[in-house]
């Protein structure tokens, strides 16, 4: 199985992804670990939750994540789909599950992630990235560096620059 | 000018490194086309219908002489030898290579520039009053708040993919010359009756294929909370604006479809959550932005130069050229100057690599090393001793940057259309020119008056047709390339968007056309002083109509059968 990033380094992938068919019908559920599609965790919730393996849970760029703040606690992972790297929905989501709903645990990229977007969907709250067929996962990982800073406040660094900024000039003035 | 610091030098430094590496991987193969594209777009770079056309940011207008030095350098080492200022406080390159364009960003690296968010859907280039800081009517000096505005968009994580592209625009003197109502955000700087500073905010407003004005969703927002009410617009505008129609995605659309009531509630809402958090402006940066900027050593000097009244009455050249192309100055003795870009037989905004430097040293000779890039595609020195105004018009008419029409009908915004542009439906150059050359003769241009002549080359509108006291839009008819025109569009405090006058023309009815329309306006003012579009507001534009299409609306008369009545 492919590699992914995991808290920026490349880690073996043992969860299976599910999705739903063509006719938007629930995918069979395997042993193992799983991320289920949202719609498989609204329908099935005591099923998913009886099972063995670890479970987590995938939300799509138009899910509102909302709709699972209250059912973070049984999860181990919570995914979120970019079915291009231009829709950027997928960073609001993040951003939200971090910051608003209190997902600490494993937050992934899946779908059509590459190594150029890595710097930004990290300091939007993203700690894995399943990167899209063809990248490699152990090149992607300079892009951690592509910036040395950043002005705004994010997930990795809720301070804003002018903050710290402003922090570190008055710990001068106080010297 | 804001100086850069050691971090916004290295942000900036990291992006050249960045897209050098990008560009390589590119060349090698192992960055597909489809993924490069939106990734270059961000640095401004287009694959347009010749070569290249690179757009460089010039952040709210702000220039410095060494700056655009480096402009000119890059034009005439990268490119043939000239650039292209647009309506949007930016410069485009239109035949670099693609694989040099690393080194021209390094190169503009080099003297704090950047071609950063200059295209793509993201937080643009912000804009505003090219007069900032030296308006008399200006109530707040509003360069700080945008350079404060330029950080927090600049890599703005959650916010590098939007819908579509995004525009802010700030304005903070009484008459809004940036055009704030219609861009995507408009940010009206004013105090509040307790003396504390704050923006009235617009949003949704835009031209393009749906021309809107913006509307009010917060009269009074305190500047400690600009960036957090900036985060919260922006996050309902990236959930919720449609993505699965690119003439649909812009934030007006989404404020119209939601109704602009519910959209401000969903923005409240938002904000509630992000109000007061870290994004919460302090006072120490506001102070430490302010420091980094130079501000002109002004000196103290008498409200009239004597010298310049003298020479006004002694040259009727000058005078003409000062009544239309020097503007007042909040600072007694200084003058504000408008160095024309519009010369009958030059596209408009177009110059040399030779011109930059020569108007670099105006620039350091006569106005602190500073200029400024206007939205109409001219350049300013901003800051001019009175007593230096004649001799600076001498060497400025050297130059063939006096043409004294700032205002007038001949001070045509024009977008490069399909001459450059692979999106035009019809060129807007040869247009231009043609007009330009109809009205050529300075004293008829001054009869006729105040006039905004706006031509572009598609319906995306770079060269606001829409808000045109005039507006020319090229439209494509079976294959053929034609002309709408449009009356009745006003930018500023009274934004209006102009009426479709009747069926589109040809472009060599084009300047026909233009000549009817102001030779019944001449006709029908009731004094010299009303302007070409008071009458349009006050007369409708049924006679306009009327007159150049006959009684039955068919083909415009041709030129000649109609002489002007001045
Ligand atoms: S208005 Fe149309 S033709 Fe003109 S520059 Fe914009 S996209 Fe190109």
């Amino acid at each position: 199985m492919a590699g992914i990033i995991k808290n920026r380094q490349v880690a073996a992938n043992n969860w299976q992804l599910l999705k739903a068919g063509a006719d938007k019908s629930l995918p069979a559920v395997p042993e193992g670990d799983v991320i289920v599609p949202l719609a498989q965790w609204l329908a099935q919730k005591d099923a998913l939750l009886a099972r063995k393996g670890r479970l987590g849970v995938w939300l799509a760029n138009t899910d509102d994540p909302a709709v699972i703040a209250g059912d973070l606690n049984h999860f181990d992972l919570v995914a979120v789909d970019f079915p291009h790297f231009t829709d950027g929905r997928g960073s609001s989501i993040a951003r939200l599950l971090r910051e608003r709903y209190g997902w600490t645990g494993e937050l992934r990229a899946i779908g059509d992630v590459i190594r150029d977007v890595v710097f930004y969907l990290s300091r939007c709250g993203f700690d894995a990235f399943d990167l899209k067929a063809g990248e490699d996962a152990k090149a992607a990982l300079s892009a951690f560096g592509d910036f040395s800073e950043a002005y705004q406040t994010s997930v990795e660094r809720p301070q804003p620059l002018f903050r710290r900024r402003a922090a570190t000039a008055q710990a001068a003035a106080a010297k | 000018m804001y100086i850069y610091d050691e971090i916004d030098q290295r942000i900036v430094d990291d992006r050249v490194a960045q897209f050098r590496d990008q560009t390589s991987r590119f060349l090698a193969g192992s960055l597909s086309e489809d993924d490069f594209r939106p990734l270059r777009l961000q640095n401004g770079l287009y694959i347009q219908r010749f070569a290249p056309m690179l757009r460089v940011a010039i952040p709210y207008g702000l220039l410095a002489s060494r700056q655009l030095r480096a402009l000119a350098y890059i034009a005439r080492k990268w490119d043939r030898g000239y650039a292209h200022f647009s309506t949007r406080q930016n410069i485009q390159y239109n035949w670099p290579k693609l694989e040099d364009v690393p080194d021209i960003l390094e190169k503009l690296a080099s003297v704090q520039m950047h071609a950063i968010q200059t295209s793509g859907n993201c937080i643009r280039n912000t804009t505003v009053d090219h007069f900032a800081g030296v308006a008399p009517d200006e109530i707040v000096d509003p360069l700080v708040w945008c350079e404060i505005i330029r950080q927090w968009s600049a890599f703005h994580p959650e916010f590098a993919f939007l819908p579509r592209k995004f525009k802010i625009a700030v304005s903070g003197a009484e008459t809004d010359r940036a055009a704030i109502q219609v861009h995507d955000i408009g940010l009206q700087a004013q105090y509040d009756d307790k003396g504390n500073i704050g923006f009235r905010v617009y949003v949704g407003g835009g031209l393009g294929r749906t021309p809107i004005i913006g509307t009010v969703i917060r009269e009074f927002l305190p500047w400690q909370h600009l960036l957090t009410y900036l985060d919260a617009v922006l996050r309902v505008y990236n959930r919720y604006g449609r993505r699965d129609n690119k003439y649909k995605a812009r934030i007006k659309i989404l404020v119209k479809e939601t109704k602009p009531e519910v959209f401000r509630a969903q923005v409240e809402a938002e904000w509630a959550h992000l109000k007061d958090g870290p994004a919460t402006l302090i006072e120490e940066e506001v102070e430490r932005i302010t420091k980094r900027f130079t501000r002109p050593a002004y000196q103290k000097l008498d409200k009239l130069a004597s010298g310049y009244v003298l020479a006004l009455g002694r040259d009727k050249a000058f005078a003409s050229w000062a009544r239309r192309n020097v503007q007042a100055h909040k600072v007694a003795g200084y003058a504000a100057v408008t160095l024309s870009l519009k010369k009958t037989g030059v596209a408009p905004g177009d110059m040399t690599d030779a011109q930059m430097e020569a108007v670099a040293d105006l620039a350091d000779r006569y106005s602190f090393g500073e200029l400024r890039v206007s939205h109409e595609q001219n350049l300013i020195l901003a800051d001019v001793r009175q007593s230096d105004l004649f001799e600076l018009w001498q060497q400025a008419r050297e130059l063939g940057l006096a043409t004294p029409n700032i205002g007038l009908l001949t001070n045509i915004i024009a977008c490069p259309g399909g001459d450059f542009c692979s999106l035009a439906n019809a060129k807007s150059l040869p247009v231009a020119d043609a007009i330009t050359r109809r009205f050529d003769d300075l004293d008829y241009l001054y009869d006729i008056g105040e006039l905004d002549l706006n031509i572009s080359g598609c319906m995306n509108s770079c060269g606001h047709h829409h808000v045109g006291h005039i507006g020319v839009l090229g439209v494509d008819k079976q294959g053929a390339e034609f002309y709408q025109i449009s009356i009745g569009g006003a930018q500023g405090n009274k934004a209006a968007l102009g009426k479709v006058l009747g069926p589109s023309v040809s472009q060599a009815e084009v300047p026909g056309v233009v000549e009817k329309l102001i030779d019944l306006y001449i006709e029908r003012r009731d004094s010299a002083e009303e302007r070409f579009i008071d009458v349009v507001q006050r007369i409708g534009i049924e006679p306009f109509k009327e007159h150049v299409y006959g009684g039955h609306h068919k083909k415009p008369a041709g030129r000649g059968e109609q002489l002007a009545a001045a």
